[in-house]
């Protein structure tokens, strides 16, 4: 079935392009009214962010369009940006410098590759299990001990967080649903919908009544008010959108909630690492945005979560 | 062609940022002055120009490695057009002699349409810290006093690319020009160390 005769796939693009049309103007219309003080620079950086959202949303909803084999590119495109932010970050050596070359050039590619052909059970395992160990290896073989368990700890982490974590969103398209044959499309989507809706209204909800921060040592911007005002609304959205998927509304919800609020916690930790490294952004790759790390962090932490909670409960 | 894929190559390899504090267009004559971690330091200063200055920028190289193998003979003598140098073992009292012919060429090969890029700390250092410099700048400046100089601060290519590795990891890295300052000092070690001063504060900029 072709992607344009889903009527639901098209009215999700629809919607992201109306919402993209509707801030757009709103931020036109902010940039007339706010011309100087300080409220400028937050209505400069919306702007950006809003500029910045199109192209995302056009890069997405053509590689979603353009079939399996696009969507899992870009995402191992994305993996790839991610994983060169978080390892410029952290400090390595040079006896990590082998094990860095494999991640990049071989466990990136093969991850995707696995996504691929759809050979869950090495997809689920290649990170977590063999480089785990065969990477920890190369590195004890450079003899450099040298804050090796820290020094492991990042390419391990760097893995998991951009690669392993964020193939489970192209990874949906192999889950088997009774019902749902060849609409997985819909289901990344609904994630990357609902999961980026969710940190803007976090950061919507934060700005205008944000108050007391969830942990001021790591991020002051993270309040309790953003935090409960963002998941819920996108908790909201995402159960109006249960059309789109193969759950009923209440559980359309209920995962909304489940994948916001593991996003939430990605955040954080992502904060946390920033704030161990003593910086702001993890790059300048996306204007208004920080880097790519720094637009993803929530996806990467909730696509696992709403890749296993679906498998379980609605692919046999 | 070559020259503007390899460069664009490098610059993408090494997620290369690159800042000017100086005029990048300026047609002056220069000596362009790096701290030296890797073997994609001059790559980088060279990709970083304008594609008009990086033909008229010539990198000071090794004969001894470039000139070795039909390859690396075409990138020096056709793509980057290096200036290819006798490096003399150090120790020997032939060392002076083939320093002082080297730094001759280098003045020489200029010409009056030629910029330099050299590593004035005349060999890489492993550990990205920047070590003391050779008298090698200084007395090049003394015999192109005419040819200003610019500092240019390479961060984190030494975890790209290594001593002693041979495959990049495509980590980010920053190529920072400082402002051009006059050279033709005739105080040796003040002027090495105002030039190793000014290459430092771009580290921060």
């Amino acid at each position: 079935m072709g992607v344009f005769q889903d009527r639901a796939l098209v009215a999700l693009v629809g919607g992201v392009l109306a919402l993209l049309v509707v801030g757009s103007i709103v931020g036109w219309l902010l940039g007339r009214r706010i011309t100087s003080g300080p409220g400028r620079a937050t209505v400069d950086n919306i702007n950006a962010r809003i500029r910045a959202w199109w192209m995302m949303a056009l890069i997405f909803v053509v590689a979603v369009a353009a079939g399996r084999v696009v969507s899992i590119l870009l995402f191992s495109v994305i993996s790839f940006l991610a994983l060169r932010e978080f390892v410029t970050l952290a400090p390595t050596r040079p006896g990590d410098h082998r094990a860095l070359f494999w991640s990049f050039f071989i466990v990136t590619p093969l991850q995707y590759y696995l996504v691929w052909i759809q050979w869950y059970g090495l997809f689920s395992i290649l990170i977590p299990v063999w480089m785990s160990i065969l990477l920890a290896t190369r590195t004890t073989l450079a003899g450099d001990t040298e804050h090796f368990l820290e020094r492991t700890a990042i390419t391990q982490w760097g893995l998991m967080i951009c690669v392993y974590f964020l193939s489970h969103v192209p990874a949906l398209l192999m889950l088997r649903i009774p019902g749902y044959e060849n609409q997985n499309a819909k289901l990344m989507f609904f994630l990357v919908l609902v999961v980026q809706l969710s940190d803007v209204l976090q950061y919507v909800w934060g700005k205008s009544i944000g108050r007391r921060p969830v942990a001021p040592a790591i991020s002051p911007n993270k309040t309790w008010e953003g935090l409960i005002g963002g998941v819920g609304s996108a908790t909201l959205i995402g159960a109006a959108l249960w059309w789109a998927t193969p759950f009923a509304p209440h559980e359309a919800g209920l995962l909304a909630l489940v994948v916001t609020t593991m996003g939430f916690a990605g955040g954080l930790i992502m904060s946390a690492i920033k704030r161990d490294r003593g910086v702001k952004d993890y790059g300048a790759f996306i204007e208004g945005h920080g880097g790519m790390l720094d637009r993803i962090d929530s996806l990467c932490f909730a696509a696992p979560v709403f890749f296993h909670v679906t498998r379980f409960f609605y692919a046999p | 062609m070559i020259a503007s894929v390899l460069a664009a190559g490098s610059r993408l390899i090494c997620g290369a940022s690159v800042r000017w504090h100086c005029d990048p267009f300026a047609t002056t004559q220069r000596i362009y002055y790096g701290n030296h971690s890797s073997h994609l330091d001059f790559v980088m200063i060279w990709s970083a120009l304008p594609p008009r200055l990086r033909r008229s920028a010539r990198p000071v190289a090794g004969r001894d490695y470039w000139a070795r193998g039909a390859m690396r003979r075409y990138l020096a003598g056709r793509v980057f057009h290096a200036v290819l140098i006798d490096r003399g073992q150090a120790g020997t009292d032939h060392a002076e002699a083939s320093a002082r012919a080297a730094i001759e060429q280098m003045a020489r090969e200029m010409g009056d349409e030629y910029s330099l890029i050299v590593f004035p700390e005349g060999t890489r250092n492993s550990n990205g810290a920047v070590g003391p410099f050779k008298s090698g700048l200084f007395h090049l400046s003394r015999l192109r006093p005419d040819v200003e100089l610019v500092p240019v601060y390479l961060e984190n290519l030494n975890r790209i690319l290594p001593k002693g590795e041979s495959l990049p990891v495509p980590m980010m890295s920053r190529v920072i020009f400082g402002p051009a300052f006059a050279g033709g000092s005739d105080d040796k070690a003040a002027f090495l160390q105002h030039a190793r001063d000014a290459l430092m504060q771009l580290k921060d900029s």
